[in-house]
């Protein structure tokens, strides 16, 4: 076999976009709003089918992250199928309805791609979520909108995080990611931000019905960002309260390589309170609204290069004759 | 004597010493550098402190900051009204309409001789309106000698003062409860979110209010002076379809443009689909609170306004 040869996987046949996992990030609920207003098929190539979904409706309606608690934590396996009480929390229900809907997770029925879509308060520019390294479907699209939208900052992060803890709405396709852009105040919609959103979901159309025509798509490198740890804003002892922000040299550098030493929270007595960490590490999510609850100031991550293979979709006749193959495998 | 009122041939409006003030924080539980101050200098007040003067920091609706959200059941910046303050009905009342009852009582009662002199009212807003300066009146000489002090001692940093004596657009703020109420809006900052340079900027423009007051109360007198303020003119909703839901956002060319002109004609919304509206209007305005998240549900996509200059009266103390 050749070295380039081209990486064969099936086609993407049934495919999603959410908006609205979070209530009150606006760009995809009005993304997936308009998107269900115009619902268009274009002729060239076959028609992938395209679900758009307004996942966390009662949330949206109070412009509220979640209702009882963050839907898109909900969807770990157990979670999706442990016993559940009359009294669990809403989301609860409305992940095992969108479970119904797109999964079931980890089975055959599952929709090839979900593409969910988020804003954060932080100034993370376009940045892909996902659990995998080498998902080359989400890497190519990547690849593919990094080459579309070259004014749009842009980054690959990676949460090493196994199948069977993935908890997150994009977990349920067999393929998936979010979407997630910033920096936008929970409750607003910023133009600048919705056409960027609006711009990377129509590539991404475009790339899956490229895809799944039999384009053949070169590999090259991505960097990606993996998730290290998070880290917390400084508390009081007792109330639990935060006591220091994100230091002004920090704030909106989200990417930026924070070395050991340099200024990280700046408390409100005025101390400047260093990185104490062992290596340089990239900074983002710096300063999410919704992570105040959780714990989280920042993440961490270290930053590597993955090449990405080139790619073309599974022909029917391929598919058969690799299963034919594999049976015969197993005969002998 | 608590108005200003002239009795001399200068011209110099006497005002009582201003000996009780407060601060507010958490008028919106999400508007967090208020109720970060707050909290602050109500576990220590020593940078607060002046003498002569009693200052009050106070949590004004607790149980927003608590959950982190604008109110509860009401706006509590919007529950000030003499009906909500007269209203009986105790616990069943809406919480924001008994918190104000109880704010009126301890810092009121609105219109009394007893109210407090000042009430600094801290806020944050999602619109780009650096530091703003919210005056409900533009004949309080004594607000308006104290906007002057603080925008030249500000400076060369930018402090702009919004009036808003509108009619139909004027509300009942929780610092209306005090003789002189003082807004103080700062932006651009996400609800929910502590961005350092907004919270040191609020810190630093109240501390210069606080001097000001204590200098006054020293017995200097503030010459006459002129204060540039832009006065509220009309509120201009986001275009609606039939259902009421928003089909436009702020237009690029408008986002983040707080204060600058919107001429007839200006780009001022665009459409989800990518077509722009134009302002239809007149003459040139200036816009502020321009995509303000709480706004979007008290139909406001911004305000437009038009500069003045007002004239204030020399002032002393009396």
């Amino acid at each position: 076999m050749q070295v380039d040869e081209p990486v064969l996987l099936p086609r993407l046949s049934r495919v999603a976009v959410c908006g609205g996992t979070h209530g009150n990030e606006l760009s995809g609920v009005y993304l997936v709003r308009e998107m269900l207003k115009t619902e268009k098929r274009k002729v060239d190539g076959e028609p992938a089918s395209v679900l758009m979904v307004l996942s966390n409706p009662r949330a949206m309606q109070q412009c509220s992250r979640y209702v009882d608690t963050d839907l898109n934590r909900c969807f770990t396996h157990a979670t999706l199928n442990g016993p559940v009480s009359e009294e669990a929390p809403y989301e609860i229900f409305r992940a095992r309805e969108l479970n119904a809907l797109l999964g079931p997770k980890g089975s055959r029925a599952a929709v090839d791609l979900i593409c969910d879509l988020h804003n954060t308060t932080a100034n993370m520019g376009l940045s892909f979520i996902a659990y995998s390294d080498c998902d080359w479907i989400c890497l190519h699209i990547f690849r593919y909108l990094q080459k579309q939208m070259p004014d749009t900052p842009m980054r690959f992060i990676h949460f090493d995080v196994s199948t069977k803890e993935s908890y997150s709405l994009d977990s349920i396709g067999k393929h998936g990611f979010a979407m997630e852009i910033g920096p936008q105040p929970h409750g607003c919609v910023k133009s600048n931000i919705y056409t960027a959103m609006k711009e990377g979901v129509q590539h991404m159309q475009d790339w899956i019905r490229c895809f799944n025509s039999g384009c053949v798509f070169d590999g090259g490198p991505v960097d990606v960002f993996t998730m290290v740890k998070n880290v917390d804003y400084p508390r009081d002892g007792e109330t639990r309260s935060i006591t220091a922000a994100i230091h002004p040299r920090l704030q909106d550098r989200d990417f930026c390589l924070l070395h050991p030493g340099e200024p990280l929270f700046q408390a409100f007595s005025g101390e400047t309170i260093k990185y104490k960490g062992n290596e340089p590490l990239y900074a983002f999510f710096i300063n999410e609204c919704a992570y105040y609850e959780k714990g989280i100031a920042l993440s961490l991550a270290r930053k590597k290069r993955v090449t990405v293979p080139s790619i073309r979709v599974q022909t029917d006749e391929e598919e058969r004759a690799s299963e034919q193959s594999f049976a015969s495998e197993e005969e002998e | 004597m608590s108005n200003g009122s002239s009795n001399n041939n200068n011209n110099t409006a006497r005002f009582d010493a201003a000996r009780r003030v407060a601060i507010f924080g958490g008028t919106h539980g999400n508007e967090m550098s208020g109720v970060t101050l707050v909290n602050l200098w109500m576990q220590n007040s020593a940078e607060i402190q002046r003498k002569g003067l009693e200052i009050k920091p106070f949590l004004t609706n607790p149980k927003a900051v608590e959950k982190c959200v604008r109110y509860v059941d009401t706006d509590l910046n919007r529950a000030f009204t003499q009906e909500n303050l007269s209203a009986t009905g105790g616990d069943e009342l809406p919480y924001e309409v008994q918190r104000a009852q109880e704010i009126n009582r301890m810092f009121g009662p609105k219109g009394s001789a007893e109210a407090y002199d000042v009430i600094f009212d801290l806020h944050n807003t999602t619109s780009n309106m650096g530091c703003t300066l919210i005056l409900e009146s533009s004949k309080d000489a004594f607000n308006l000698q104290m906007m002057n002090y603080i925008k030249k001692a500000f400076a060369p940093a930018s402090c702009l003062v919004l009036l808003n004596e509108h009619p139909l657009l004027k509300y009942s703020t929780s610092r209306s409860v005090a003789k002189h109420p003082v807004g103080m809006e700062v932006g651009p900052q996400p609800q929910g979110v502590l961005r350092s340079n907004i919270f040191e900027a609020m810190r630093v423009i109240l501390k210069h209010a606080l001097d000001f007051i204590s200098l006054f109360n020293e017995g200097m007198e503030f010459p006459p002076c002129t204060v540039e303020v832009f006065r509220v003119l009309e509120r201009m909703d986001y275009p609606r379809d039939a259902n009421g839901n928003i089909i436009a956002m702020v237009h690029p060319n408008l986002q983040d443009c707080d204060w600058e002109p919107l001429n007839p004609g200006d780009p001022m919304f665009q459409t989800f689909d990518g077509k722009s509206i134009h302002y239809q209007g007149s003459s040139t305005v200036y816009p502020t609170f321009i995509n303000e998240a709480a706004y979007y549900e008290k139909q406001q996509a911004f305000v437009t306004t038009r500069r003045e200059t007002l004239a204030a009266s020399a002032i002393r103390k009396a």
